[in-house]
């Protein structure tokens, strides 16, 4: 660590994991509900867990791109934090207002929370993944403003390298897209149309930009390999992940009311998406090849080669199975689309966050790397996620094709709680899985506590 | 990659494309604005359904139920379920009025949200307009949504 106001980011990091522990245990307790409709019923119900699972998601990745950032950007920026005390001050703001938000979800029927936070003027509640209260969205407008000015003046004050100015680009376009969220027409074609400017120009277009920045600065940092070659496949990734990914857009406007041209152009370039993912898995591998140096943290580097190739299968391959239309009047809306969302955001998201961390945090904490057994637990708590996380896909997928057959492609369809209940063995499957994950994560938790002799520097 | 293929022509792929494909998103963003009055049924979206739409909103309906095919897939589609339930609104109110409060021992169970005869019939009446929306190839692919 080059500077001190990287420190920084460990608060970040820190509550971006207890957090993410939050979203497994909803994650598993509504994997029980899909077996057993009444658990925790009508305390908890399904819609109200998978809200707090979903949102969960969404902020603690949100602290850990800005974690992220505020460890990355001075670093290559070559100067201090713009301003350390409002990296802080946010910090408070963000989680206050997150936790509030997932309590008013638990506490209080939904409904009710929407009167308390007078939804009604300017009604932006109640759509997927945009469930928070407006107040919360203008908070996250704020938090996320702030962000931008504080990474923004550290950047143009200090070095541009392209790794701080794809990363800085990327967030301006979280920020920037995440404004058309507060526009909710009645007309719901229109409604659904512009939900994926914020969804789909997230996941599929300004979050790739992020992943992959964060995924350039840390193989530059542990593999040592030529700055000009790593920024080249940087702008080639992206290039293409804009460059399909925008018009790609369209394979969300298939069945929404939209018009028919949308199944040939959706089509057509969401059948691009998975080349950026796979260059990604191109370059991770070649770099790391092509290594000058073994860096002692050989975690991080098992982080950086499996988000790629998760990223890869999750995003690209899970998503190109049901991106054709033809293929998609079948499986919209079905546990295809579950099991596709569950491994590519693991897969892009949740393990380039991961990597993130496990190159820094060590750092931060005055070492080169962890020590040997705090690395032999990361790196098994690294498996058992992974390996949990492609059964959960699997089974879903399997779930996902029966649920298909019985209920949409046979000749005699069944209703879809008939079919459900046909799918209880891949949902159990999918249950135990997901406790495994959550035994992973525990795991990986215990592994910044556990003690052992230091890694020998091979540098 | 090879030497011929420089960082700078990589960069100008990236601003090129970039700006030129969200150009053409946004062009036919205005067309697809253009031609929704065909398909989007807003002749029938009355004041009473926009209210219904809200009731559907924060009753977060789509954190179970899947409309259009978006939102979750634990309970059934919706956006048919007009057609499903014999195109009767008095049955789509029926079921969500008559929910037990504590569910159904074993089973999935749509909660109890005490809605008023108004309500029910704005959200009712909703969940028609949807019915009437016209999606391509008439989806979902059967009744069964």
């Amino acid at each position: 660590m080059k500077y001190e106001s990287q420190g920084i980011a460990k608060l970040y990091f820190i509550a971006a994991i207890a957090l993410f522990v939050g979203q497994i245990l909803f994650g598993v307790t509504m994997g029980l509900q899909y077996v057993m409709g009444d658990f925790l019923f009508p305390e908890i119900p399904f819609n109200v867990a998978r809200m707090v699972h979903t949102n969960l998601l969404i902020v603690w990745l949100l602290f850990g791109f800005m974690g992220s950032a505020y460890y990355l950007v001075p670093e290559e920026a070559e100067r201090e934090l713009f301003s350390p005390i409002l990296a802080k001050v946010m910090f408070w703001i963000f989680l206050v207002a997150g936790a509030l938000t997932i309590l008013g979800y638990l506490l209080v029927p939904y409904a009710r929370l929407a009167e308390l936070t007078m939804n009604d003027l300017l009604p932006t509640m109640g759509r997927e993944f945009l469930e928070q209260p407006t107040i919360t969205k203008i908070g996250i407008v704020i938090v996320a403003l702030a962000f931008i000015f504080n990474i923004g003046m550290t950047v143009l004050t200090g070095r541009k390298t392209v790794i701080n100015l794809v990363l800085l680009t990327g967030l301006v376009g979280l920020a920037v897209f995440f404004l058309f969220s507060f526009y909710n027409p009645d007309n719901l074609v229109l409604d659904k149309y512009f939900w994926w400017f914020v969804v789909h120009l997230w996941v599929e277009g300004v979050w790739e930009l992020i992943m992959a920045s964060l995924l350039a600065y840390v193989l530059i940092k542990v593999t040592g390999v030529d700055r000009e070659v790593i920024e080249k496949w940087l702008y080639i990734i992206i290039a293409m992940a804009l460059i399909s990914g925008l018009v790609g857009t369209g394979h969300h406007f298939f069945w929404i009311g939209t018009p028919d041209y949308w199944q040939w152009l959706g089509s057509i370039f969401s059948a691009l998406e998975p080349i950026p993912f796979f260059m990604m898995t191109l370059f991770a591998f070649n770099v790391v090849n092509k290594r000058r140096r073994d860096h002692p943290n050989k975690a991080a580097v098992l982080w950086a080669l499996g988000t790629a190739v998760m990223a890869f299968l999750g995003a690209g391959v899970w998503g190109f199975l049901h991106t054709l239309a033809p293929v998609n009047f079948y499986t919209h809306g079905t546990q295809i689309t579950a099991a596709h969302g569950h491994m590519a955001f693991y897969g892009a998201y949740v393990m380039v966050v991961l990597t993130m961390i496990s190159y820094s945090m060590p750092l931060m904490r005055g070492q080169k790397a962890a020590n040997v057994n705090a690395q032999k637990h990361e790196i098994r708590s690294f498996w058992i996620m992974t390996i949990s996380m492609v059964i959960i896909t699997l089974m879903l997928t399997a779930a996902g094709i029966m649920q298909v057959y019985l209920q949409r492609y046979s000749a005699d369809p069944l209703p879809f709680m008939v079919v459900q209940d046909r799918l209880a063995h891949f949902y159990w499957a999918r249950e135990v899985a997901g406790l495994a994950f959550l035994y992973g994560l525990f795991l990986y938790i215990y592994s910044f506590f556990a003690k052992g002799p230091e890694v020998a520097d091979v540098e | 990659m090879r030497e011929t293929f420089t960082k700078g022509m990589a960069r100008n792929i990236y601003y090129g494309g970039a700006v030129f494909f969200f150009l053409v998103l946004i062009g036919l963003t205005v067309d697809t604005v253009k031609r929704l009055p065909a398909t989007d049924n807003r002749e029938n979206l009355t004041e009473q359904v926009a209210e219904g739409k809200r009731l559907w909103e924060v009753n977060n309906c789509i954190g179970c139920h899947t409309l259009l095919g978006e939102g979750a897939y634990f309970a059934p589609e919706l956006a048919n379920v007009y057609t499903r339930f014999g195109e009767s609104t008095e049955a789509i109110k029926a079921f969500i009025k008559y929910r037990p409060v504590d569910g159904i021992e074993g089973r999935r169970s749509m909660p109890q949200f005490n809605l008023s005869d108004e309500e029910l019939e704005d959200l009712a009446q909703f969940l028609k307009y949807v019915d009437g929306i016209k999606a391509a190839r008439d989806w979902p692919p059967n009744i069964q949504g």
